[in-house]
């Protein structure tokens, strides 16, 4: 039976599967809008065609990853050598084991990737992307705990050119978008590391929680200014949470999802699928 | 980002005081605002439209849309409403036994390990002898990031390097702490994530063997959505004592401590404010009540 107007149910159903994935009150009014007014539009409509139109419409919000490559995005782009990406977030939404498994990534495609242990602060973490690196078969540059990340971020993209490697990334320490101070840090990390390579980071990559709520949208904006955010990563959704926040944050600041991680292993990192990410809402 | 609830909430019930209506009906548009003010703040959806039925009857019998200052009644309904939810008095952890057994369990980088040290120090601080039990296997330099803090605030770290079962660990701290007359142990573990059958098997036997005098979840406070998945599923599986809410020294409103509190009923015993081995306080709900509220 075709319809020509959505029913009240339909709507909340959608209203329900969108607010309990985090997508927000605002991204969910927004996605509903533009669904009644498409609606309105063409005259009839199927059951599986409503279906179709809502997920377009919802994966519509998501911008689009705008590198060259489009058959395989953990391909580097050209023309930097070696491409610099610096790896941001908040406390422990999976940074360097994001780190870890992109090292692994761009090393079984054969390039040459070398990592910077640029968090000197958290207990232990140099130790952590050490053995990260043991894991992987790459190098890590660290000049150990309690020390300035810059001269760790500029070693590692020094030491890189030097060895002509194909990436680098640099690990950073965990940090609330609320400290002033480590905000700043980022700023400094990435002008030290300009000093050498003006062009450097190539990237920055935000980690952000797949479990994290609307507070997801204040630190995608606070890490923005304080580092011109040029990719996303999602992490943990193996779990039951579904990230749904990036979908607001993608439209708004139009960055790109690149990464999502699926769990604690080598190989658990995968690239960003718009169609899959939105039917996992609608998967029990 | 967020209007403030008491301006909204003014504004909507100035709207229908101007088409001179004010009837039971209307009051659902401005409940619609406090549902959303929750949502905002990351509560559950179901929690919150719960939550605001409530607020509603109440508003209506407290004639909220005749008073004086109806913004001003609603918010203090809505406040009363969520401090009482959250749960009455701070409560301690209960530390008898010889020795007492802290076990710490919860999601991957919520900030267990960190709590772990915090509560040692603060246990010490108390006079207390402590040892800090590094049972998390998996992840890696886990140990050494738990014998780094155990150093910071001098509190002994039990390890196994080499060994790989979590429940082994778990069982012979407790032995070695008996031996060396420790009075509180305090068993860190592996983050997990409540789908993982294996890992939550895991803990369950760690529990098991150790039988804890107090089990402690500890939640992320920018925690969505899936809190209640997660929290009604380490409930069941563990039944905890407690929650501890970290991270609160950022901005996230922190909803998920309510949804939690609702789902399961336990107490929330700690909050962590820093990743510095001092920040840590006690729970005030009606703190957290504000807080969710943006006030
Ligand atoms: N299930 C699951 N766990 C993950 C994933 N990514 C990271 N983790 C786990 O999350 C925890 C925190 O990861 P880290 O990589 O240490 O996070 P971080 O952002 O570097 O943390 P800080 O440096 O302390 O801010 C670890 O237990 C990881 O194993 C993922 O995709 N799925
Ligand atoms: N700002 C802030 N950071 C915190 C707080 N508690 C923990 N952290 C940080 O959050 C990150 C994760 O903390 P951990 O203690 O390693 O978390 P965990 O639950 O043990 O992580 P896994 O063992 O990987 O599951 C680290 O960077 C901590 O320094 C807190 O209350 N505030
Ligand atoms: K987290
Ligand atoms: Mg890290
Ligand atoms: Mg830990």
């Amino acid at each position: 039976v075709g319809k020509s107007t959505i029913d009240e149910e339909v709507l909340d159903e959608l209203e329900n599967v969108l607010i309990s994935s985090d997508v927000g009150v605002e991204t969910t009014v927004k996605i509903i809008r533009r669904i009644e007014e498409r609606v309105a539009r063409d005259k009839y409509m199927g059951t599986d065609e409503l279906d179709r139109i809502l997920r377009e419409e919802i994966a519509g919000l998501l911008s689009s990853n705008n590198t060259e490559d489009v058959s395989d995005d953990f391909a580097l782009p050209a023309g930097k050598k070696p491409y610099v990406i610096m790896v941001v977030g908040v406390n422990g939404v999976g940074k360097t084991t994001t780190i870890g498994k992109l090292a692994a990534q761009f090393h079984k495609r054969g390039k040459k990737v070398v990592l910077g242990a640029g968090d000197t602060f958290r207990a232990a973490a140099v130790d952590q992307l050490k053995l990260w690196g043991d894991r992987v078969g790459v190098p890590v540059i660290s000049h150990g705990m309690n020390t300035d990340p810059s001269a760790v971020a500029f070693d590692a993209v020094k030491t890189a050119t030097d060895m002509q490697a194909d990436v680098v990334i640099i690990d950073t320490a965990g940090r609330l978008h609320t400290k002033i101070n480590l905000m700043n840090e980022l700023t400094k990390i990435k002008r030290v590391m300009q000093k050498f390579t003006p062009d450097a980071p190539h990237e920055v990559l935000l980690v952000l929680d797949g479990s994290t709520g609307q507070n997801a949208f204040i630190q995608a904006t606070e890490f923005t200014k304080a580092t011109e955010v040029s990719a996303l990563a999602i992490t943990k959704l193996d779990g039951t949470a579904k990230g749904g926040v990036v979908i607001g944050i993608s439209d708004q600041f139009k960055i790109p999802v690149k990464y999502i991680g699926v769990g604690e292993k080598i190989d658990d990192l995968q690239t960003f699928n718009k169609m899959e990410f939105v039917d996992s809402f609608f998967k029990k | 980002m967020f209007e403030n609830l008491q301006d909204k909430l003014n504004k909507a019930i100035k709207t229908l005081k101007g088409q001179g209506r004010i009837t039971e009906i209307n009051v659902a548009a401005t409940i619609k605002e406090v549902r959303r003010a929750l949502t905002d703040a990351d509560v559950n959806y179901k929690v919150a439209k719960d939550i605001t039925d409530r607020i509603r009857d109440k508003a209506i019998d407290r004639k909220v849309l005749i008073s004086v200052e109806p913004g001003q009644l609603f918010v203090k309904i809505v406040q009363e409403e969520l401090t009482e939810l959250m749960g009455g008095e701070a409560q301690g952890i209960n530390v008898k036994g010889d020795p007492a057994v802290i076990l710490i369990a919860g999601l991957q980088g919520s900030g267990k390990t960190t709590f772990s040290g915090k509560l040692a120090s603060y246990l010490k601080r108390q006079g207390r002898t402590v040892l800090l039990v590094a049972a998390d296997i998996y992840r890696p330099a886990a140990i050494d990031q738990l014998k780094v803090l155990g150093e910071q605030v001098g509190v002994e770290v039990y390890s196994e390097p080499e060994n790989k079962n979590a429940v082994q660990i778990a069982q012979n701290a407790i032995t070695q702490a008996r031996k060396t007359g420790k009075k509180i142990v305090i068993v860190d573990t592996a983050g997990r994530l409540a789908v993982d059958e294996v890992m939550m098997k895991e803990i369950e036997a760690v529990k098991r063997a150790i039988t804890p005098t107090e089990t402690l979840f500890v939640v992320d406070s920018m925690t969505g959505q899936d809190a209640v998945n997660t929290a009604k599923t380490f409930n069941e599986r563990l039944d905890f004592d407690g929650v501890v809410l970290t991270k609160l020294d950022g901005d996230a409103r922190g909803g998920a401590a309510l949804s939690i509190k609702t789902v399961v009923n336990k107490p929330i015993k700690f909050i962590s404010t820093g990743e510095k081995m001092e920040a840590l306080d006690v729970f005030y709900p009606d703190r957290m009540a504000s807080r969710i509220l943006g006030m």
